[in-house]
């Protein structure tokens, strides 16, 4: 691993000083994936600032009935925390979805959100890779991109995000809370991540020296119908092929409200606000069902090796609404799908 | 001609290791992994893959089963840190311990110490009540002899003879 400085500020305000002297420091939290990039010689920074101090660490109940995550809560505690697994259990499983019980209890929720790719290419430091080293070329294009995007991809770029909670995040339409040099703002969640376009060095729309603070949860949290559905190629400790997050309110068999997002398919998680407003007032079946997945899947692109993620991401949309609306949710641990 | 720039200067942390106080001198780079195998000869710890994908490296910090591998050690100053060294107990072996010897949870034993400190960890958490349970907590170590079954058969025992199961 490369040498660096390390600093450890005492507040918030101080850690935005601390980064915004020295633009190329990075914020270390968990650690999770900054560090393994660091081995890998991916990210090179000359000064890590130590933010895992900093007191972000509370679930917090908000006057509206929704929920402010501080950034620094670990993705265990926030999975096993008893309103979101009571209020938000899309939100726990999706959580228990991702990565290693070891890695959960070091990833802070900050953290998740700003996890790069695993694209191959972008790990591999001697392959040309757009997001790593803008204007490089992309290898993957021409390359192995069984887990790349079919939606919402650039001739620049076609990496995915790999959160797991992120996909919930979206369908529960969270806000993201950051300070910066120029003091606080609020990010909707479906503002926070971009598509490459012609810049995928730049995962997000966070500004330079800015810090998320907290994760905010509205009131609605589709605790009776809802599901996380994660396809992968082995049964725990992978990433999504597909994955589909799914909330509704139902009455007397009509769909009330839909949320849908999908995981692994593109550069963020994936909403459609057409598929949703689709459902709205249509009877819960395989019709809607399916209808709603056209509409999200509708500009869906394959490449050479992953062409069948528009099938299966179809079929996963529909399997993953029928659980919703059967109050059968995905079992994290039992890996049959129902 | 420019003047190199200087290394970053050590940093001096203690942390509580298996129950006795040790302080370090440690360039901000060091692994936790790295601190406990090669600064304090505690080699019981291994290093698999280096990057949070075996879970070979695991160990106990402030009670909580992670990747020494992912952790820098200079942020844990002052942390309570248990290895397999640090789980036996007046010379009897830990009930993990004795239930991988009793199942042979093992053939060649280079994941073994991760297995058994994840599983502390993962008795300690409560969450895993069913054989499905358990596979999926344990899903970050890897054994690639594939000792898996034994493995599940183990944790059952220990958590049977440690009273945390139903």
């Amino acid at each position: 691993m490369i040498n660096f400085e390390y600093a450890r500020p005492s507040n918030v305000a101080e850690a935005v000083r601390q980064i915004a002297a020295d633009p190329r420091a990075k914020f270390i939290a968990g650690g999770t994936n900054l560090v393994d990039l660091m081995k890998k010689d991916v990210e090179r920074p000359p000064r890590l600032i130590d933010i895992s101090r900093l007191p972000l660490k509370s679930v917090t109940e908000a006057p509206d009935g929704g929920l402010r995550i501080g950034a620094l809560v670990p993705n265990t505690d926030l999975a096993y925390h008893p309103l979101v697994e009571q209020r938000y259990p899309m939100l726990s499983s999706a959580i228990l979805a991702g990565a290693s019980q070891q890695l959960r209890n070091m990833a802070s929720t900050g953290g998740n959100l700003l996890q790069r790719t695993r694209c191959y290419y972008f790990y591999d430091v001697a392959s040309p890779c757009n997001k790593r080293e803008p204007g490089s070329g992309c290898s993957a294009l021409g390359g192995f991109n069984r887990q790349h995007a079919i939606l919402g991809a650039s001739d620049a770029c076609v990496a995915t995000h790999p959160s797991d909670m992120c996909v919930a995040l979206a369908a529960l339409e969270a806000k993201v809370h950051v300070v910066g040099p120029g003091g606080e703002r609020t990010i909707a969640f479906a503002d926070f991540h971009r598509l490459p376009g012609s810049q995928p060095q730049r995962d997000t729309n966070l500004q330079p020296a800015e810090i998320i603070t907290a994760i905010e949860l509205p009131a609605r949290g589709f605790a009776r119908n809802y599901t996380y559905l994660k396809i992968r190629d082995r049964l725990s400790y992978a990433f999504a092929l597909v994955s589909v997050a799914v909330g509704l309110e139902l009455e007397n068999g009509a769909i009330k409200e839909a949320r849908v997002a999908l995981g692994g398919v593109a550069h963020k998680p994936w909403r459609e606000e057409n598929a949703e407003a689709a459902l709205r007032g249509q009877a819960a079946g395989d019709d809607s069902f399916s209808r709603a997945a056209d509409l999200l899947l509708r500009n869906a692109k394959g490449l050479s090796h992953n062409a069948f993620k528009i099938d299966l991401a179809h079929r996963a949309v529909v399997r993953a609404f029928w659980q919703a609306a059967r109050a059968t949710p995905q079992s994290q641990s039992n890996k049959a799908i129902r | 001609m420019a003047t190199p720039t200087p290394l970053p200067t050590k940093i001096a942390i203690a942390l509580t290791v298996n129950g006795v106080s040790k302080q370090l001198e440690l360039a901000p780079w060091t692994t936790l992994l790295d601190a406990l195998r090669d600064h304090l000869d505690l080699t019981g710890t291994k290093k698999g893959c280096d990057h949070g994908q075996c879970g070979a490296c695991t160990v106990l910090v402030d009670g909580r089963r992670v990747n020494a591998c992912l952790v820098l050690a200079v942020m844990k100053d002052g942390a309570t840190v248990t290895t397999i060294e640090g789980l036996a107990r007046n010379g009897a072996l830990h009930p993990l311990q004795q239930a991988f010897i009793d199942h042979d949870a093992f053939q060649c034993g280079y994941c073994t110490p991760g297995q058994i400190c994840s599983a502390a960890g993962l008795i300690a958490e409560g969450r895993a009540k069913t054989p499905d349970e358990i596979r999926e907590l344990m899903s970050g170590n890897v054994c690639r002899c594939a000792a898996y079954p034994n493995i599940i058969a183990a944790i059952q025992q220990a958590m049977a003879a440690m009273g945390s199961r139903p």
